[in-house]
């Protein structure tokens, strides 16, 4: 199988789109302030979390809703909740 | 005043249709309530079933259940990361109905069983999230999403591994990271016929890899390979606390594992068709919440109901049995008419009685001898490098066994101590 990039990856999957409802809010505050690990920066198996200037950016759109971000956070940043019903990633296969 | 049902059941995954056809069987008034748009579309799994808890609640299911095929070959397979070492176990019995084992596709299975529950009587409602649960005098009286809420006698949380209502209403606490294994998969498509040739398989027959070692870098947890009619399955499963502890990333290495020289020929000019990730609870007994309180009963992954000894990961078939216990233990209160956490103690009594919970015992050792690193590195290292003395003839005389044996436990970095410990743990605990 060609070797695909991670974006590549998730565009193949489908998403219903909550447009201006983001289910993953950052406090960025308390990031920069206690956090250590930065865990959601790598643990996130869609890559959804990123640095720019020192702050933590959620491009949430591409989240599978795993929920590991949210167990891994070991501060309350991150406010996180499923998508509203029917929104969201949609497993074709599962 | 507003309408009241027998039980509500928030999520049709595998736990709450099982429940939800269960209890419409025997004429309850049973919404259930799915937040994806139809059920399946928010689940993910490796995909292989034991299906005999299935069987005895769905008879001969398979003749009319999206199975995609009935696993016939078992194979562990210890890698390093240039070698491979493979145990094949093929047995016709396997090949027998009721099926020991199927490989399914959940965005299809477990559409099929929410619509058998909707046949059964049950009333399906898709695409709306519950958010939360309804409590007055500490009693579980309905659910409540967006503006509305629903009452009923018995709230059931089917919710799966991240259940935020069993959290909410207090059975369980925010799970800990050493309880947690993170799943990524992706389903690669090929043709029919060169699954069949590749695999060495005959008609709907299919295969089942369980991968340790160099895998998950060294992270404990386990890959794994399971055929589709016309897909593969493939993917990792890997513990939360040493994902954080080493920084591995998830996404890469799954990346590398496809690129393996394991399994990079066997999905060679394949196509991805889907990429996911989920929880999967794996912390046992140790993490397992109350099961009820009065109005309520907590079902599956969301009790944390699963076993994964490293050769097999397990789930599904908790999920229906605890369903299905969940269901009988609301007859048995609805005959009481006592929906208190007493009056539905037989979900308790039957989940202890059940394989379920008698699994979850048996295995109650293997979330701790999985965190040993030697599985991941030193065992398959030793394996490798006694193969490659068998067979690897670079002019040196040949040894016999024994001596080939104790300088591949020596190479690997092994001690007779560990071997010892280790073979008496994993004796124990798997
Ligand atoms: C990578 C991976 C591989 C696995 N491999 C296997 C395997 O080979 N064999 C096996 O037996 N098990 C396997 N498992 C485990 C198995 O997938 C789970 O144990 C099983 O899915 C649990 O079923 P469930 O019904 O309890 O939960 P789920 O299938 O997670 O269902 C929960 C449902 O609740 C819905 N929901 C959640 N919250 C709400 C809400 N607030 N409102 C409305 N709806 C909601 C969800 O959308 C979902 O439909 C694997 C798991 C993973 C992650
Ligand atoms: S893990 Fe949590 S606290 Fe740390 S950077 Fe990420 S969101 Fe912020
Ligand atoms: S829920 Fe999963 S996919 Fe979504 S942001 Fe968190 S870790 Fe990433």
């Amino acid at each position: 199988m060609n070797r695909m990039s991670l974006p590549e990856k998730l565009s193949i999957n489908k998403y219903e789109l909550d447009e201006g409802h983001p289910h993953i809010v950052v406090n960025t505050e308390v990031c920069s302030a206690v956090c250590k690990t930065k865990a959601c920066l790598f643990v996130c198996p869609a890559g959804v979390y990123s640095e720019q200037e020192g702050k933590i950016i959620a491009d949430w759109a591409g989240c599978v809703e795993c929920g590991t971000c949210k167990a891994a956070c070991p501060t309350e940043a991150l406010s996180w909740e499923y998508p509203r019903g029917g929104f969201g990633v949609i497993y074709r296969y599962g | 005043m507003e309408e009241k049902f027998d039980v509500i059941i928030v999520g049709a995954g595998l736990a709450g249709s099982a429940a939800a056809y269960r209890l419409a069987q025997e004429g309850l008034e049973v919404v259930l309530i799915e937040r994806g748009p139809y059920p399946g579309a928010k689940n993910l799994s490796g995909g292989v079933l034991y299906g005999r808890v299935l069987n005895d609640l769905i008879p001969e299911y398979w003749k009319d259940a999206p199975i995609e095929r009935y696993i016939t070959n078992q194979r562990v397979a210890f890698i390093t990361e240039q070698a491979f070492f493979n145990i094949d176990f093929k047995n016709q019995v396997f090949s027998q109905t009721p099926y020991n084992a199927v490989s399914v596709l959940r965005g299809k299975f477990d559409r099929w069983l929410g619509e058998k529950a909707e046949e059964a009587g049950a009333m399906l409602v898709p695409g709306i999230r519950v958010d939360k649960v309804l409590i007055e005098d500490r009693r579980a009286v309905g659910v409540v999403a967006g503006d509305e809420d629903m009452r009923a006698d018995v709230i059931i949380a089917a919710d799966g591994a991240n259940s935020f209502l069993a959290q909410q209403v207090g059975l369980r606490g925010r799970f800990e990271t050493g309880h947690l294994a993170v799943g990524v998969k992706e389903l690669i498509g090929l043709p029919r016929e060169t699954i069949e040739e590749r695999f060495n398989l005959t008609g709907d027959e299919g295969v089942a890899y369980g991968v340790v070692g160099f895998a998950t870098r060294g992270v404990a947890g386990g890959g794994f390979l399971y055929t589709n009619k016309e897909s593969i399955s493939v993917g990792l499963v890997m513990h939360l606390d040493e994902l954080i502890e080493t920084g591995v990333k998830p996404a890469e290495v799954i990346e590398d594992f496809l690129a393996h020289p394991m399994v990079a020929p066997l999905i060679r000019g394949g196509k991805l068709l889907e990429y996911g990730a989920h929880l999967v609870p794996e912390g046992g007994l140790a993490m397992m919440p109350r099961l009820a309180m009065d109005g309520m009963l907590v079902t599956g992954d969301a009790a944390g109901l699963s076993v994964n000894n490293g050769f097999v990961v397990r789930g599904m078939d908790l999920a229906i049995a605890s369903g299905v216990a969940a269901a009988e233990a609301v007859l048995e209160a609805k005959k009481k008419n006592d929906f208190s956490a007493q009056g539905l103690s037989a979900y308790q009594r039957l989940m202890d009685e059940s394989f379920a919970m008698k699994d979850m015992r048996t295995y109650a050792g293997a979330p701790a001898f999985m965190k040993n690193d030697r599985l991941y590195e030193a065992y398959p290292e030793m394996l490798v490098s006694l193969m490659t003395q068998i067979y690897h003839h670079d002019g040196a005389p040949k040894q016999h066994l024994v001596p080939m044996v104790m300088k591949s436990i020596k190479e690997s970095k092994l001690s007779l101590f560990d071997l010892a410990v280790d073979g008496l743990k994993g004796a124990r605990s798997l």
